[in-house]
């Protein structure tokens, strides 16, 4: 068994957890933050991606005994009192969504991505998600998502027409 | 799905990590990336009972050239290495092969002395390794020796490291005047793992190709040079003609690995394809 001390979501948390325990099933089970999903369970799919000390990583291909002293951050960390994160509220108006299930991870990912590129092209939010798998939007609207939530991230004026 | 049972250790240096490598022997596997061993552990191909993290070890970092050569530390995750300025401008193809590794999360990951060590059949890195001609450094409790690229794939998911060695950095030339390489893959649309790749480098000098090296990866068992494309290919211009007849040749004597996503003979075609277009890219940087 590994003990571990995580900050996820800005919460410090130690717990004892078994040495295979995946970063994924931690969030899950232990911590009960079950916005972070297990779509393939081999690292292609996206579905569980999450941050750790600020990069993307897919939580179901990570140790969470890795994660001793990290710090995570999760779906369910993306919004503060109350309001969605511009990324949220981008995948809200610009219906990049339909099931729902990828979502999580794309809005992770995207995160990552806008944080070193504040600027993309369609092409790079294209090419900076390609490890992220959606199998309802055909991926149209969540580059819009993306585009909106980086105006609005750069302070420029938004709506779901112009993204 | 859920891995084996195993004790984890998180190794602080690399003496460490070479102690615990000695102490557990064959029951023992090393972890960086992990994006590699942690899929197969699940499918419990691996089940290893002690797992040694090295993703910490500072003394696997760094990114450096010292006169003709550029030396990047095993632990460098594969954004790193694509993303490095030293990187870009001493050996920009490894920059590129890098950056085009599976996705964000698997280059945010994995490292290159994973990569090398793994030596999967269809890795990226090990086919622009043999262009390049590189070195890996080895360290164990003996010492630290140097196996050169052409020395370090064995066979299948095989190389020439001995049980209590690890790879502590990669070595490789600095581009200089004259000098330019490539990589160039069919990737699979999920995975993007090479389902056939090839890298060429070549030096030219008073216009004529004095220098080529060429591998390939993805198509069979190992990453294996293509010595019959490199000799026909030098003493001539480099061009287009040149390059076509060089390539007449090329897959024709290795072994193939067919799957569910590609035919032995799908393959052995697209090898003449990809070392056609690794070989046209190299020379036009050899050129510029």
């Amino acid at each position: 068994m590994a003990k571990i001390t995580v900050t996820v979501n800005g919460s410090t948390h130690t717990s004892t957890v078994e040495d295979r325990t995946l970063l994924v099933n931690f969030l899950r089970e232990q911590l009960n933050l079950t916005g972070t999903h297990v779509g393939c369970d081999t690292s292609q799919c996206g579905a569980c991606v999450v941050l750790v000390d600020g990069k993307s990583v897919k939580s179901c291909t990570t140790l969470a005994a890795r994660c001793d002293g990290a710090s995570v951050t999760t779906i369910e960390g993306l919004s503060t009192d109350g309001s969605m994160h511009p990324l949220q509220e981008g995948f809200w108006e610009c219906h990049g969504l339909q099931c729902g299930f990828c979502t999580p991870g794309m809005i992770m990912a995207a995160t990552d991505l806008l944080a070193q590129n504040p600027n993309p092209t369609d092409d790079e939010i294209r090419h900076g998600l390609e490890g992220n798998l959606c199998r309802c939007t055909g991926y149209h609207n969540i580059v819009r998502s993306v585009q909106y939530a980086a105006a609005k991230m750069r302070g420029e004026a938004v709506s779901s027409q112009n993204a | 799905m859920i891995p084996a049972a195993f004790e984890y250790v998180k190794a602080s240096s690399v003496a460490q990590a070479i102690a615990l490598l000695n102490q557990h022997g064959d029951e023992a596997k090393v972890i960086a990336g992990g994006h590699s061993l942690l899929p197969a552990m699940k499918l419990r191909l691996s089940q290893p009972a002690v797992l040694i993290d090295i993703a910490h070890v500072a003394e696997l970092k760094g990114i450096k050239t010292a006169g003709s050569t550029l030396t990047i530390g095993a632990g460098e995750t594969y954004h790193a290495i694509a993303t490095s300025a030293t990187v870009i401008s001493a050996c920009p193809v490894l920059a590129s092969c890098t950056g085009q590794i599976g996705d964000i999360q698997v280059r945010n990951a994995g490292t290159i002395g994973g990569a090398l060590a793994h030596a999967d059949p269809a890795a990226d890195l090990t086919a622009v390794f043999l262009a390049l001609g590189g070195t890996v450094t080895v360290q164990s409790a003996g010492g630290t020796r140097s196996i050169a690229a052409d020395d370090l794939f064995v066979s299948m998911l095989m190389t020439a490291l001995d049980s209590g060695e690890l790879i502590t950095a990669v070595n490789v030339p600095v581009m200089s005047k004259g000098q330019g390489a490539a990589y160039a893959k069919l990737k699979h649309p999920a995975s993007r793992y090479a389902i056939v790749g090839v890298a060429a480098a070549v030096t030219i000098s008073n216009g004529v190709v004095s220098a080529c090296r060429v591998a390939v990866t993805g198509a069979g068992p190992q990453a294996v040079r293509q010595p019959s494309v490199e000799k026909a290919l030098i003493g001539t211009s480099g061009d287009a003609a040149a390059i076509k007849a060089a390539c007449a040749s090329a897959g024709a004597d290795m072994e193939y690995l067919g799957d569910i996503h590609a035919s032995e003979d799908y393959r052995r075609a697209m090898v003449k394809v990809y070392a056609a277009r690794a070989l046209t890219d190299a020379v036009a940087a050899a050129r510029a």
